[in-house]
């Protein structure tokens, strides 16, 4: 057996081997009805966990984690084909600002494969360091291996703070990620800053599907790890001059877990993706019927824009959840937000109200939406929506 | 697999309505007259149980962490069709994060192996974090799929999922055990059926308490659990500008202009 601090008692084993069936690392095996522990092993705890009679234990020398030695910003930079997803630009924005008032350094972790520019954008953008797992066996984002290195990063760096993006990739990953740090993980952060005084991370977010705000710490536990929602943070801004350092670190891909296979990726039109449209053309229940979505789809249609719904549209099963706008579906900061039939309950608000322009159509004037729209039109959609559709239609012609 | 599908099902019992009230003065959630039903999540995650079990044969274990009146949410799913129910409830397990959640859970699902999938749903509409799901596979030491929306194939130790992402759509090859969680777009849960509704009255519950999981005090309910909630408020609604009104031509006129001022046309 190893010299890690892993220990299996055979007088409570039962031989029942799920323990090498639970071992990401394939790590253990079965020896004269025993289980052992090699040098695969990374303490995640899985076998600990899965041991139906509480045979193996890793020694708890761990679990009072001197938090002064854990310092600076840590952010994950997602990525797809090489290419950074900008949510990780956001949260450099946001890291830095953290990571000044706290006086400590920021870093950026990515991972994948064709990584040279990504990472010196990440530098441009403010990280202080960029560490770079670059192979092409890592070129598809995957939870096992991607979560193997994050893990063996943040034990070595020993980040104060761990910022991911709380997109469909960052929310499976970042749970893995604490889960095996064993460390607190708050979900789709809307806000973050330091407390003045304790120094401890303030993390802002919405629950109850966004009709109340939490304020959330971890206190004694390191990293303070958060997913940070996409659209919230401004993104930071390029400084060619700046001269971040790029650690380039080895990847062994016969080391690493890797047990579910991608078979097949399809990509979704973009026009459907309402995050990074720049104009989006929004239903809501005063639409009356599911049908509705056909209107706002002409006008969509009309203007180049992808298709956007309030809850109550979703939770009816008029439209797929895809389209969701608000603090229980997704932030959308476009150009242009058309809200059609859309009263406006907060947690709506909250996640379209920074859009450059807001054109809002309702029949109810005391609708709470037209309180943050740049234009309100009080009258029925299904009137106004197929003149205004000829109108631009005729405009595009013209032009 | 000539035996079946071992099939276990998380759900959690949520308050019935999202537009919770909250004491100003003690920052705690107001409950009391608030109904409480299984999380709408929930409901996808036992269907495509009961479904993966007709298509495969085998047995559905139905489980939640919570209060003693959780038992009410495990009767639904009995209801429902699955085959047992079990209820983790100890005043040991309350005030957990979702480490100390999917802590708790995968002990308990440890004395319910061996088992082939462990099926959740995406998130909760209380905690709205999907965090419990991915969590838990970590715990369990087995792989983990998100966004599920079709369980295309299972067979020969490997499950064929497809699953959808911000920017496109995946299919996915894992084997065996596995926890997944299902998108709203996966299934249409099926309703009760009378005779379902008489047999969960009478289905037998099985408890878990702290007991009966071998874990410390500090790793269980709040204790065990590494976040704290410092503050709740609510959102503010944003502030904004002009409201016009007329005929429909009007409207649809005064839109245009707009439109041409934003430079979007």
């Amino acid at each position: 057996m190893s010299g890690l601090p892993i220990s299996v008692d055979e007088e409570r084993c039962i031989s029942c081997s799920i323990c090498v069936s639970s071992c990401p690392y394939t790590a253990i095996e079965m020896v004269e009805g025993y289980p052992v522990i090699g040098d695969a092993c990374r303490l995640c705890g899985a076998c600990v966990d899965a041991c139906p009679e509480g045979a193996i234990a890793i020694e708890e020398a761990e679990r009072a984690v001197d938090l002064t030695e854990y310092r600076g910003v840590m952010v994950y930079a997602e990525q797809r084909g090489g290419r950074v997803h900008p949510v990780a630009h956001e949260l450099l924005g946001k890291g830095r600002e953290l990571a000044d008032q706290l006086g400590e350094p920021l870093y950026a972790v990515v991972i994948g494969s064709g990584l040279d520019r990504g990472a010196e954008e990440l530098a441009v953008r403010g990280a202080d360091r960029v560490y770079v797992y670059d192979h092409p066996g890592l070129s598809d984002p995957r939870d096992d291996p991607y979560s193997a290195l994050l893990m063996e990063l943040v034990r070595e760096v020993k980040p104060g703070i761990f910022l991911i993006g709380a997109t469909a990739i960052g929310r499976s990953l970042g749970p893995k990620v604490a889960a095996c740090l064993e460390t607190g993980l708050t979900a789709d952060c809307t806000g973050l800053e330091i407390d003045p005084e304790t120094k401890l991370l303030l993390q802002t977010r919405p629950a109850y599907g966004g009709n109340i705000m939490a304020t959330i710490v971890t206190q004694n536990s390191r990293p303070q790890m958060a997913t940070v929602r996409y659209k919230m943070m401004k993104e930071a801004e390029r400084n060619p001059s700046r001269k971040g350092e790029i650690v380039r670190k080895p990847v062994d891909m016969e080391t690493l877990p890797d047990r579910v296979k991608i078979l097949d990726f399809q990509p979704i039109p973009e026009q459907v993706n309402i995050v990074d449209a720049d104009i989006i053309v929004s239903g809501g229940k005063g639409l009356g019927t599911p049908e509705g979505f056909k209107v706002i789809e002409e006008l969509a249609r009309a203007l180049s824009g992808a298709v956007g719904a309030s809850r109550p549209t979703v939770d009816e099963g008029w439209i797929e959840y895809r389209h969701q706008v608000g603090l229980s579906g997704r932030t959308v900061r476009p150009k242009l937000y058309v809200a059609c039939g859309i009263s406006g309950a907060v947690q709506h608000l909250a996640g379209m109200k920074t859009s450059d322009n807001i054109i809002a159509i309702n029949k109810d004037p005391e609708a709470p939406i037209f309180s943050i729209s740049s234009l309100g039109a009080v009258g029925d959609l299904y009137e106004v929506i197929p003149i205004l559709v000829e109108k631009i239609k005729e405009r595009v012609r013209n032009d | 697999m000539s035996e079946g599908l071992n099939i276990i099902v998380c759900i959690k019992q949520v308050p019935e309505t999202t537009e919770v009230e909250f004491d100003p003065e003690t920052g705690n959630l107001i409950r009391e007259g608030v109904d409480s039903v299984v999380n709408p999540f929930d409901e996808y995650a036992v269907e495509e149980g009961l479904r993966l079990r007709e298509r495969y044969g085998g047995a559905v274990k139905v489980i939640t962490m919570g209060p003693p009146q959780a038992e009410a949410a495990l009767r639904d799913a009995i209801a429902l069709g699955c085959d047992e129910a079990w209820l983790a409830t100890d005043r040991a397990f309350a005030g957990a994060d979702t480490w100390s959640t999917s802590h708790t859970l995968g002990l308990c699902i440890g004395k319910l192996a061996p088992y082939d999938i462990v099926i959740c749903g995406l998130k909760t509409t209380d905690g709205d974090t999907g965090q419990v799901g991915p969590e838990l596979a970590q715990q369990l030491g087995v792989p983990h799929v998100c966004y599920v929306n079709k369980v295309l194939d299972v067979s020969q130790g490997k499950a064929r999922l497809t699953r959808i992402l911000d920017d496109g759509v995946e299919t996915l090859e894992a084997p065996l055990p596995i926890v997944i969680s299902v998108s709203k777009d996966i299934n249409q849960p099926r309703l009760a059926t009378l005779r379902g509704r008489l047999s969960a009255r009478k289905a037998e519950i099985n408890r878990i308490t702290s007991k009966d999981v071998d874990a410390a005090a500090s790793e269980l309910g709040l204790e065990g659990s590494y976040t704290r909630v410092v503050k709740i408020f609510k959102p503010e609604p944003p502030a904004g500008g002009e409201v016009v009104k007329g005929s429909p031509e009007e409207l649809a006129e005064r839109i245009l202009e707009k439109l041409l001022e934003c430079r979007v046309i």
